[in-house]
């Protein structure tokens, strides 16, 4: 489903991404781990345009999305729940989830419905502004306002950040949940252990290489990843 | 003061701060989405006023009515506008804010020195817009006609908050400013709500340009500064970037300076450009606005 092949990106003269390889497959859940500055959120922001590339392709469905403008790539039905939520801290939770149906408004009031079915609190605090609402409560927004736009693939940055271990619980559960229904994931996680244990598959990102990749239960395992980032 | 002229007062009050507040509006919802100041946009009345100096006639002499000279002025307006943004505003959008004030500053010259070149320095005179009598209520004398302009005013602000709170592009223009990444993301294209924001805030000169014609019909080259600056003034007073704050300043700015004007007409300019560094220094994120720590 997405294909990331070579892929370099520079920020002025540093190399933040050196040629990375990685693919997606249709229902998985693939997470990215690595330490800060591996290049994880890099990766995802170029996936989706929001950084240019230097070199390398990115397909999406048949798509080259680096020739796509960032603004049509929601079209082709891949949503990103970017690092640090950025929701729209100035308009209500529900303008906020009519926000994530911009590109496709089409049975728009039943998606809301689904979510507010996910997310009751989102429901209790429609009115509220997306500002006020608490850490855990805007993560879930972001990911609400993410199923909004009905996406065949959702790329996640950091989703348990800031969260209590009870809420980091919770948004793994959904994370689950959601790709029960269908829709892949790619996951940028440092909570490798919560990742590895929910994921199919992963990749190792090390100062923007991938280092390790392979099956999810096989890098619980492996000595290396337990050392570097399992803390065992 | 008497009855009579306190309430003729305040008409005027309103008159004249209604048209701030159509002015007030482009610089705050310019700078709302892209943080800058346009310093060209008082010469945008300028532009809005020439054309009707130019289609009032022509629009009477083919007998219809002369606002509809309006709609030509919207158009150059918003025109001009989007203009100045792609040519000389985005070129250096990401190189910082000083090269963007500088820019407009440079922008505001070139358009009034434009002006006296294809115009004249000669003031010109816009002919009547609206000639509608005046009424006498209970011993207060009236004109309607700025009655009718305190409406067109009232109605478009209306409207205006209206388009933001309700209409997909509108919410698209309050989210934009937000949170640029997330609305790339969500499929907004953030250079063309920047552009449609400049077409917005100039269509808006252009009927602010209208109702000052109706009540002072002249036009130089040179009308935007004083105008522009004033209505500055009503966006950070009202606290720039909100729109709400925009419509209140400039209805403050207007009234005050009515008042002022009253009483000592000479210190009505003073007063107005003091209230600036009183806001300034007591709350520089303005009536309305939410301090953000980061100033003009």
């Amino acid at each position: 489903m997405l294909e990331v092949k070579d892929l370099k990106v520079n920020y002025g003269a540093v190399q933040a991404l050196d040629g990375i390889s990685l693919t997606v497959n249709d229902g998985e859940i693939v997470s990215l781990i690595g330490a800060n500055g591996a290049g994880k959120t890099t990766t995802l922001r170029t996936i989706t345009g929001l950084e240019k590339a230097a070199s390398g392709s990115i397909v999406f469905d048949g798509h080259d999305l680096r020739k796509t403008e960032p603004s049509k790539i929601i079209n082709l039905k891949l949503a990103h729940v970017p690092e640090g939520r950025h929701i729209f801290p100035e308009m209500t939770v529900e303008e906020n989830l009519e926000m994530g149906a911009y590109a496709d408004p089409v049975g728009m009031s039943e998606t809301m419905q689904d979510v507010y079915t996910r997310f009751p609190r989102l429901k209790e605090r429609r009115r509220q502004l997306a500002g006020t609402l608490s850490g855990g409560e805007q993560q879930m927004l972001a990911v609400g306002r993410a199923l909004m736009a009905k996406p065949k693939m959702i790329l996640m940055d950091e989703p348990s950040m800031g969260l209590s271990p009870l809420l980091v619980q919770e948004i793994f559960d959904i994370i689950q949940e959601v790709n029960k229904q269908g829709i892949t994931i790619l996951l940028v996680e440092q909570n490798a252990q919560m990742a590895l244990s929910i994921s199919d598959r992963a990749y190792v990102l090390e100062t923007g290489h991938i280092t390790i990749q392979g099956k999810a239960s096989d890098l619980l395992n492996d000595e290396r990843v337990k050392k570097a980032y399992l803390g065992q | 003061m008497t009855f009579s002229l306190f309430f003729q007062s305040i008409v005027n009050g309103l008159n004249l701060g209604a048209t701030y507040a159509l002015i007030a509006l482009g610089y705050t919802m310019v700078y709302g989405i892209i943080r800058m100041i346009n310093f060209a946009h008082g010469d945008f009345i300028m532009i809005g006023a020439y054309t009707l100096f130019y289609t009032v006639p022509l629009m009477v002499n083919n007998g219809m009515p002369a606002w509809l000279a309006v709609f030509a002025a919207i158009v150059v307006c918003a025109i001009v506008g989007v203009l100045v943004e792609i040519f000389a505003y985005r070129p250096v959008r990401k190189a910082g804010p000083m090269s963007a004030l500088i820019t407009a500053l440079a922008m505001s010259i070139f358009l009034q020195n434009l002006a006296m070149v294809l115009f004249g320095a000669r003031p010109h005179n816009v002919a009547a817009i609206f000639s509608l009598p005046s009424v006498t209520v209970a011993g207060v004398t009236i004109s309607l006609n700025v009655v009718l302009t305190i409406a067109i005013g009232l109605a478009i602000m209306l409207g205006l908050q209206l388009f933001v709170k309700k209409t997909k592009l509108g919410k698209a223009m309050r989210a934009v400013p937000q949170d640029r990444d997330a609305s790339t993301l969500m499929g907004i294209n953030v250079n063309k709500i920047i552009t449609v924001t400049f077409a917005i805030g100039s269509a808006l000169a252009a009927v602010a340009a209208l109702m000052y014609c109706t009540t002072y019909p002249r036009v130089t080259n040179n009308m935007g500064t004083t105008m522009g600056m004033k209505a500055f003034i009503a966006a950070v007073l009202g606290g720039i970037g909100v729109i709400p704050g925009a419509m209140l300043g400039g209805v403050l700015i207007g009234l005050i300076e009515v008042f002022v004007r009253l009483f000592a007409p000479g210190w009505y300019e003073a007063v107005t450009y003091g209230t600036l560094i009183v806001i300034l220094l007591v709350k520089p994120s303005g009536i309305l606005g939410r301090n953000t720590g980061e100033k003009v």
